[in-house]
C-alpha cells in the first residue's frame, strides 16, 4: 500500500509556501550542474520547468514527441490566465482567487496547494510579460482584463483568443535559449514509453525515436512529467489528436498513483458533433459568453425552426434564468449539465438535436458588430470555417465536450508522487482544480509549477541524492524497462488483426461518453466496467498495426496510445463508480438536489482518491489521502 | 560577422547590396533620361551637355567606375542569391507546378527582364559610347559641331558658344533612323521599365521603408513612375521613326560618311 | 433554417498523394480513390478514412502530420493544389473542408518542399530547422522570477496590438513551401518584430535579428524576392510589413554594431 504523506508544510494558510520555502533543503549552485533531470512533455509546465531548471544550472535533457516542443497542447488554450493582480481595483485578492478556485473545484483539493497557487499566479503575469508575451492591453499601455466563468471580478489575462499560444511561445522561447546555451538537451520525435525505477527512486525513462524508431534508454537524477492530461479516452474531445496518456499510464503501471481519474471536465461551449467521421471536436472559448446569451427554445416543437424566426418570448436563456447572479457565466460543470438537460428535454437544436444556441444578437446591438468582431473575430472565422455558418447573422449552436482532466497522478505538496524523484506537473497531476477547474486556470497551474514550484522543491529531493549517484543505464532496471517497450511494439506488429487503431479507440469513446460522460449512474458505470475489458480483449486479438518498428509508424504509436487509454478508461470508471457522490466534473445521477445540483458527500468522500496498479488482472488499490480544511469552510457549491 | 561580412555574406546584406545599386542604376537611368531628352531642344542643348560631360574628365571616370560596379555589384547579387534559391528548394523531391498566389508578372518575369535589359545596355553601349556598331554613324566619325549659343547648368556657362563639339544630336538621330535599332531599343527599355517596376517596390521593401499603411501609394508612384520612364525613353526613337518636325530643325545629314579623325 | 449555403450530397474525389518510404528512398504520387466524401468533413478526416481503408487492406497507411487540427499548433503541413495548406486564405490545412472540392477533383497532396525541410516518411517533413533559429535569437532573456510588475513598463496599445499579429504565428512553415526560394524571412521576421516592438525587447534587439538572419541563412534556407507568397500562404496572414521591418532592423543592427563602442573590460568578480 503506498504511502500517501501530502507533506503540507504546518501554520496558517497564507505563510505555508513562503515558509516552506525558506524550510526546504537547497542544492549548492556548484552542485547544481552535476544533476540530470529528465522533463518530459514541453507544454507549460514541461517547457517552463525546462528552461527554469536549466538556468539554475541543472542539466536538463527535455523529451517531447512532437517534431517541435512548440507543439504541446497548451498551444491551443483560447480565453486566459487567471492573476489575481487586481488591477481593475474590483477587490480581486490572492484570498479571493485561492477562494473561488477551491470553490469551483467543489472542496475537493487541497488548501495548501490551490493558495500556493493563488499567490504565485502574480509571478507568472510578470515573467510573461517580460518575456514579450504580447498580453492585450488597454489605450494607456498597462494589461487589459476580462471576466470568466466562475469569478466575479476581471482578473483574466489574454492575448485575443490565442493565450495559450502565447504563453507556451513564451515558455517555449525561453526553452530555446536554454537550448542554445547549452544548459537543455532537446529530444524532439521522442516518445517516453516507460518510467525505470531503481531502488525505489525515479531514474530514468525508456524513449522511442519515432522517426528511427530506436528505443532508447536515458538516466536521470529526477524525472519530470508534464504529459498533460488523459481525455482523449473519451476519442472525441478538444484534444490534439496525439495528446496521450502514455507516460502517465506507464508510470502509474510502475507503482505511481493515479489520483481522481473520474474528475473529468465538460467544457461547455464546443462546436457540435456532425458526423461519426469526425476526429475532434472544437472549442469555442469561454470568453465568448461574456458577451454571448445561451439559450433553448422553450418548446420542442420549434427545436429545428430558423433561430431568428423564434421570437424572444419563446426562447429560454436558461442559465440567466437558474443562475441569476452569474447568469452565462455559471461555471463549465453547470453550464454543462445544464444544455445537456435541454438536449435530453427534447429543446436541443440542430440537425442532431444535440446543441444549444450561444447568440450574439444582443452584443452586436449594444456593441456594435465591430467591437463584438475585434473581440471575437477569430473565434467566429473558425466557427464560419467548421460549420460554414456565420455566427454574426444566426446565433451559433453550441453543445459541451471532454476539454481537461483535474485526474492524474497523485503528488505531494512538492509535486513528487508516491514514487521519490518522480515529480508531475500540470494537468498530468491532480493537485490543484479538485473536481472542477476554472476557466483560465489550466494555464495559471501549468506555468506555476514550472516556473515557481518545481524549482525550489525539487532541490529538496535532489539535496537528499548524492551528486553522481545516478544509476548507469546499463543496469537491469533499464533492461528489464526496455525489453518490456521493445516487447509491446513486437505483439502489435506482429498482430495481424483485422481493424485499425482507430476502430478501437472510436468505441473506447462511445462507451466513455455514453456511461462515464457528463453524468453517470451505477448501473451505466457497471457496464462499461463490462464492456471495457472485453473490448481490450478484443483490441489485443483484432488490432491490426502495419508497417514496421524501425521507420515512422503512425499506427504503432497509436497502438500504444489507444491501448492505455482502454485500460485507464476502466479505471475512470471504477473510480467514478466508486465514488458515490457528486461533486464538479463528476456527476452521479443518484447524487443530486431536486434541481439537479451535485450532492456532495463530505462525509464519505471528502478525500482523495489514489489507485495503486497491483499488476496485470488484479484490481487495483484505492488508497485514501484525505482532505483537512483547515482554513474553508465545506459548503454548498451555489452559483445561484 | 564584420559589416562587410553581414552586408555580403547574408541574405539580407546582399540583397542590400542589390537595393543600393540598383538605386544607383535607377538614378542614372533617370539622368541620362533626363539629359537625352534635350534632343528636342536646339542641338546645342544635347551637344553641349555631351560636351560638358567629357570635360568632367577624371570625375566622369569616377561615375563609370561607380556605374559599373554597381553594374557588376548588382549581378553578382542577383546570380548568387539565384543560385542560393535555386538550391533551397532541390533536393527534396520535384517542384510540383506551383501555384502562384499573388505574385506579380514583374515580379515572375524579373531575372528574365534583366537579362535583356543587361544584353541591351551592352548594345546600347557598342553603339553610342564605343562606336563598335553603326560606327559610320558614331559621333567622333561625325563632323563636329559649332556651337551657337553658351551652354549652361545652373546658370553657369559650362561650353562657349563657337566651341567645336561631337555632334551627339546627328548620332542619335541617324541611329534612329534604322526601325530595328529603334525596335529593339523601344522594346528593351519597355523591358527595362519592367524590371522596375519590381525593382524599384522591392528596394523600399529590402531597405525596410515600405509597410501595408502606403504599399498601394506606393504601388501606384512606381507605376507611374516606370511609365512615365518608359514613355520619356519611347519617344525619343519614336519620335525619329515618325520624322517629328522639331527634331529635323538644325539637322543637317552628311552629306558623306565623314572621314575618320584620328 | 437560414438557405445551406453547400449541398449536403456525398461525392467522390481521387487523393493523388506523394508517398515516400524514408527520408532516402524514392518517392512518387500514388492515387487513392476516396468515395461517400461529406462536405463538412476535414481534409484531414479524409486522410484518416482512406488510411483505414488501407490499413483494412493490409497496406502501409500515409503517413501524414496533424496534432491539434483547431489551427493553432502548426503541426500539418502538406501542399494541397500546388498551394501549402491547400485552397482557402488564412487557413492551415486542418482547417480544410472537403466543401472546398468538387465531385470528380483530383486532389494533388505533398510534403512541403524545401531543402531545409527533409521529407522524413510520405507528406511528413522535419521543420526542426526553425527551432534552430529560435536558439539563436528568438527570445528575450529573463531569468525565472526575475521580472518587475508586468505594469511597471507600459507598452502602447498600438504596438502590442501589433506584436500580437506578429506572434500569431504557429511555425508551420507554409512561408517556406509557399515560397519559390525556400525562403524563412516571413516566420524569422515575425519573430523578430514581436519582440522588437517590445520595450522589453529592446536590449537584445540587434543580437537578436543578426544571430536569427546567420542561423537563417547557416540552414540553407533561400532568400526573399519580395513576392510576398509567404504571406498569402501564411494560415495566420501574417503581413510580409513585418520582413520590411526586420530588413531594416538588421542592417541597422549591422552598422550598429560595426561603429558602436563595446567595453573591452573582461569582467571579473569583486572580491
Amino acid at each position: 500500500m503506498a504511502k500517501l504523506e501530502s507533506k503540507v508544510p504546518p501554520g496558517p494558510l497564507a505563510d505555508k509556501w513562503r515558509k516552506h520555502k525558506a524550510d526546504i533543503k537547497l542544492v549548492n549552485p556548484a552542485n547544481k550542474r552535476k544533476y540530470d533531470i529528465i522533463v518530459v512533455g514541453a507544454g507549460l509546465a514541461g517547457a517552463s520547468a525546462a528552461a527554469t531548471l536549466a538556468e539554475l544550472g541543472y542539466k536538463v535533457k527535455s523529451f517531447v514527441f512532437h517534431d517541435s516542443p512548440r507543439r504541446a497542447h497548451s498551444i491551443a488554450a483560447q480565453g486566459g490566465i487567471n492573476a489575481a493582480k487586481n488591477y481593475q481595483n474590483d477587490g480581486d485578492s490572492v484570498h479571493r482567487l485561492f477562494y473561488d478556485t477551491i470553490k469551483g473545484g467543489d472542496y475537493r483539493s487541497r488548501e495548501a496547494n490551490v493558495h500556493r497557487l493563488a499567490e504565485v499566479s502574480v509571478n507568472i503575469i510578470d515573467q510573461c510579460a517580460a518575456q514579450g508575451v504580447p498580453f492585450a492591453r488597454e489605450y494607456g499601455g498597462l494589461l487589459a482584463n476580462r471576466s470568466f466563468g466562475g469569478a466575479q471580478v476581471s482578473r483574466t489575462f489574454y492575448a485575443r483568443g490565442q493565450t495559450g499560444q502565447q504563453l507556451l511561445l513564451g515558455a517555449y522561447s525561453a526553452l530555446s535559449r536554454m537550448v542554445g546555451a547549452g544548459g537543455v538537451e532537446l529530444h524532439t520525435n521522442s516518445e517516453m514509453l516507460d518510467l525505470v525505477v531503481v531502488d525505489g527512486h525515479a531514474k530514468g525513462i525508456i524513449v522511442r525515436d519515432l522517426i528511427t524508431g530506436e528505443v532508447q534508454r536515458h538516466a536521470a537524477d529526477a524525472v519530470i512529467l508534464a504529459t498533460g492530461g488523459y481525455g482523449n479516452v473519451f476519442n472525441l474531445s478538444t484534444y490534439a489528436r496525439g495528446s496521450n496518456a502514455t507516460a502517465i499510464w506507464r508510470a502509474y503501471k510502475r507503482g505511481a498513483c493515479l489520483a481522481n481519474p473520474c474528475y473529468t471536465q465538460i467544457h461547455p461551449t464546443c462546436i457540435p458533433v456532425s458526423g461519426d467521421y469526425q476526429s475532434k471536436l472544437t472549442l469555442m472559448s469561454e470568453s465568448l459568453r461574456n458577451d454571448g446569451r445561451i439559450w433553448a427554445p422553450k418548446r420542442k416543437e420549434d427545436a429545428k425552426k430558423d433561430p431568428n424566426s423564434i421570437p424572444e418570448a419563446d426562447r429560454d436563456y436558461y442559465l440567466e434564468r437558474l443562475y441569476p447572479s452569474f447568469g452565462n457565466l455559471a461555471p463549465r460543470d453547470v453550464s454543462s449539465r445544464a444544455a445537456m438537460r435541454m438536449c435530453n428535454e427534447g429543446r436541443g437544436v440542430g440537425e442532431t438535436g444535440l446543441g444549444v444556441y450561444l447568440d450574439f444578437a444582443d452584443a452586436i446591438k449594444r456593441l456594435g458588430e465591430p467591437a463584438v468582431r475585434e473581440r471575437y473575430g477569430n473565434l467566429f472565422d473558425i466557427y464560419h470555417e467548421i460549420t460554414a455558418e456565420n455566427a454574426y447573422h444566426q446565433p451559433m449552436r453550441i453543445f459541451p465536450a471532454v476539454h481537461y482532466t483535474m485526474g492524474g497522478l497523485w503528488v505531494d505538496y512538492n509535486l513528487m508522487s508516491n514514487i521519490p524523484g518522480l515529480f508531475v506537473l500540470g494537468e498530468a497531476n491532480f493537485s490543484d482544480h479538485g473536481a472542477n477547474r476554472l476557466g483560465a486556470s489550466a494555464l495559471m497551474q501549468g506555468l506555476a509549477d514550472g516556473y515557481f514550484v518545481i524549482p525550489y522543491t525539487i532541490g529538496d529531493y535532489l539535496a537528499g541524492q548524492k551528486p553522481g549517484s545516478r544509476p548507469a543505464v546499463d543496469g537491469a532496471a533499464f533492461k528489464q524497462a526496455e525489453d518490456n517497450v521493445r516487447a509491446m511494439t513486437q505483439r502489435f506488429l506482429g498482430n495481424k488483426g483485422k481493424e485499425p487503431v482507430s476502430h478501437f479507440h472510436k468505441r473506447l469513446g462511445k462507451i466513455m461518453w455514453e456511461h462515464c460522460g457528463m453524468a453517470r449512474t451505477k448501473a451505466g458505470l457497471e457496464e462499461a466496467l463490462r464492456l471495457i475489458p472485453a473490448l481490450r480483449e478484443e483490441f489485443r486479438a483484432n488490432v491490426n498495426v502495419p508497417g514496421s518498428g524501425d521507420t515512422l509508424n503512425q499506427s504503432l504509436e497509436q497502438a500504444g496510445r489507444v491501448a492505455d487509454f482502454i485500460e485507464l478508461g476502466e479505471l475512470l470508471c471504477r473510480d467514478a463508480l466508486t465514488r458515490e457522490e457528486s461533486c464538479g466534473g463528476h456527476f452521479r445521477e443518484e447524487y443530486q438536489y431536486p434541481d439537479g445540483e451535485c450532492k456532495r458527500d463530505d462525509e464519505h468522500f471528502a478525500h482523495v482518491a489514489a489507485w495503486e496498479y497491483q499488476g496485470e488482472g488484479q484490481a487495483p488499490l484505492r488508497n485514501i489521502e484525505p482532505l483537512n480544511y483547515e482554513f474553508t469552510k465545506m459548503s454548498v457549491r451555489s452559483y445561484k | 560577422m564584420s559589416l562587410a561580412g553581414n552586408l555580403f555574406r547574408s541574405s539580407i546584406g546582399r540583397k542590400f547590396v542589390m537595393a543600393v545599386t540598383g538605386l544607383i542604376l535607377v538614378g542614372f537611368v533617370i539622368g541620362h533620361l533626363v539629359g537625352n531628352l534635350q534632343i528636342f531642344q536646339h542641338p546645342d542643348h544635347i551637344n553641349g551637355y555631351a560636351a560638358f560631360l567629357h570635360q568632367l574628365g577624371p570625375l566622369l571616370w569616377v561615375a563609370r567606375i561607380i556605374l559599373l560596379v554597381s553594374v557588376g555589384l548588382h549581378i553578382w547579387a542577383a546570380t548568387v542569391l539565384a543560385l542560393e534559391n535555386k538550391r533551397a528548394r532541390t533536393g527534396n523531391g520535384p517542384n510540383s507546378a506551383k501555384q502562384w498566389i499573388r505574385a506579380t508578372l514583374a515580379s515572375r518575369l524579373v531575372r528574365w527582364t534583366g537579362y535583356i535589359v543587361l544584353a541591351f545596355v551592352l548594345y546600347h553601349l557598342a553603339q553610342f559610347t564605343l562606336g563598335i556598331t553603326g560606327t559610320a554613324q558614331f559621333k567622333e566619325n561625325l563632323p563636329h559641331y559649332t556651337m551657337v549659343d553658351e551652354y549652361r547648368i545652373a546658370g553657369f556657362p559650362v561650353v562657349k558658344a563657337g566651341a567645336e563639339v561631337l555632334d551627339v544630336h546627328s548620332m542619335v538621330i541617324l541611329g534612329f533612323q534604322n526601325p530595328v535599332i529603334s525596335l529593339f531599343y523601344i522594346i528593351a527599355v519597355g523591358l527595362l521599365s519592367f524590371h522596375l517596376l519590381h525593382g524599384v517596390d522591392s528596394f523600399f521593401q529590402t531597405i525596410g521603408w515600405r509597410s501595408a499603411k502606403w504599399s498601394g501609394a506606393l504601388h501606384k508612384i512606381v507605376l507611374l513612375f516606370c511609365v512615365a520612364y518608359f514613355v520619356g525613353n519611347l519617344i525619343i526613337p519614336g519620335s525619329v521613326l515618325l520624322g517629328a518636325k522639331g527634331l529635323r530643325e538644325g539637322f543637317k545629314a552628311p552629306a558623306a560618311p565623314a572621314a575618320i579623325r584620328r | 433554417m437560414v438557405a445551406e449555403k453547400f449541398s449536403k450530397k456525398l461525392f467522390s474525389v481521387t487523393l493523388r498523394v506523394w508517398r515516400q518510404a524514408g527520408p532516402a528512398a524514392p518517392g512518387r504520387f500514388t492515387d487513392y480513390p476516396a468515395a461517400n466524401v461529406n462536405p463538412d468533413m476535414s481534409f484531414l478526416e479524409l486522410l484518416d478514412v482512406v488510411n483505414d481503408g488501407l490499413t483494412i487492406k493490409g497496406e502501409e497507411p500515409i503517413a501524414f502530420a496533424h496534432d491539434c487540427r483547431e489551427g493553432i499548433c502548426g503541426t500539418c503541413s502538406c501542399t494541397i493544389n500546388g498551394k501549402p495548406h491547400g485552397p482557402g486564405r488564412g487557413i492551415a490545412t486542418c482547417q480544410l473542408y472537403m466543401r472546398s472540392f468538387r465531385d470528380g477533383d483530383v486532389i494533388v497532396v505533398e510534403p512541403f518542399r524545401a531543402r531545409p525541410f527533409p521529407v522524413v516518411k510520405d507528406l511528413v517533413t522535419d521543420r526542426a530547422a526553425f527551432d534552430k533559429i529560435m536558439q539563436a535569437g528568438g527570445f528575450i532573456t529573463v531569468r525565472t522570477g526575475a521580472a518587475p510588475d508586468a505594469n511597471a513598463i507600459p507598452v502602447p496599445k498600438q504596438d502590442a496590438d501589433l506584436a500580437m499579429d506578429a506572434a500569431a504565428c504557429i511555425g508551420c512553415g507554409a512561408c517556406v513551401a509557399a515560397c519559390k526560394n525556400a525562403s524563412a524571412m516571413l516566420f524569422v521576421a515575425a519573430k523578430v518584430s514581436q519582440l522588437g516592438l517590445f520595450p522589453q525587447g529592446q536590449p537584445e534587439r540587434d543580437q537578436r535579428v543578426l544571430g536569427m538572419v546567420g542561423t537563417m541563412d547557416a540552414m540553407g534556407f533561400g532568400n526573399c524576392t519580395n513576392q510576398y507568397e509567404c504571406s498569402a500562404a501564411c494560415p495566420k496572414t501574417i503581413t510580409h510589413d513585418f520582413i520590411a521591418r526586420m530588413n531594416r532592423d538588421y542592417l541597422k543592427a549591422s552598422f550598429r554594431s560595426a561603429f558602436k563602442p563595446a567595453s573591452s573590460s573582461t569582467g571579473g568578480g569583486a572580491g
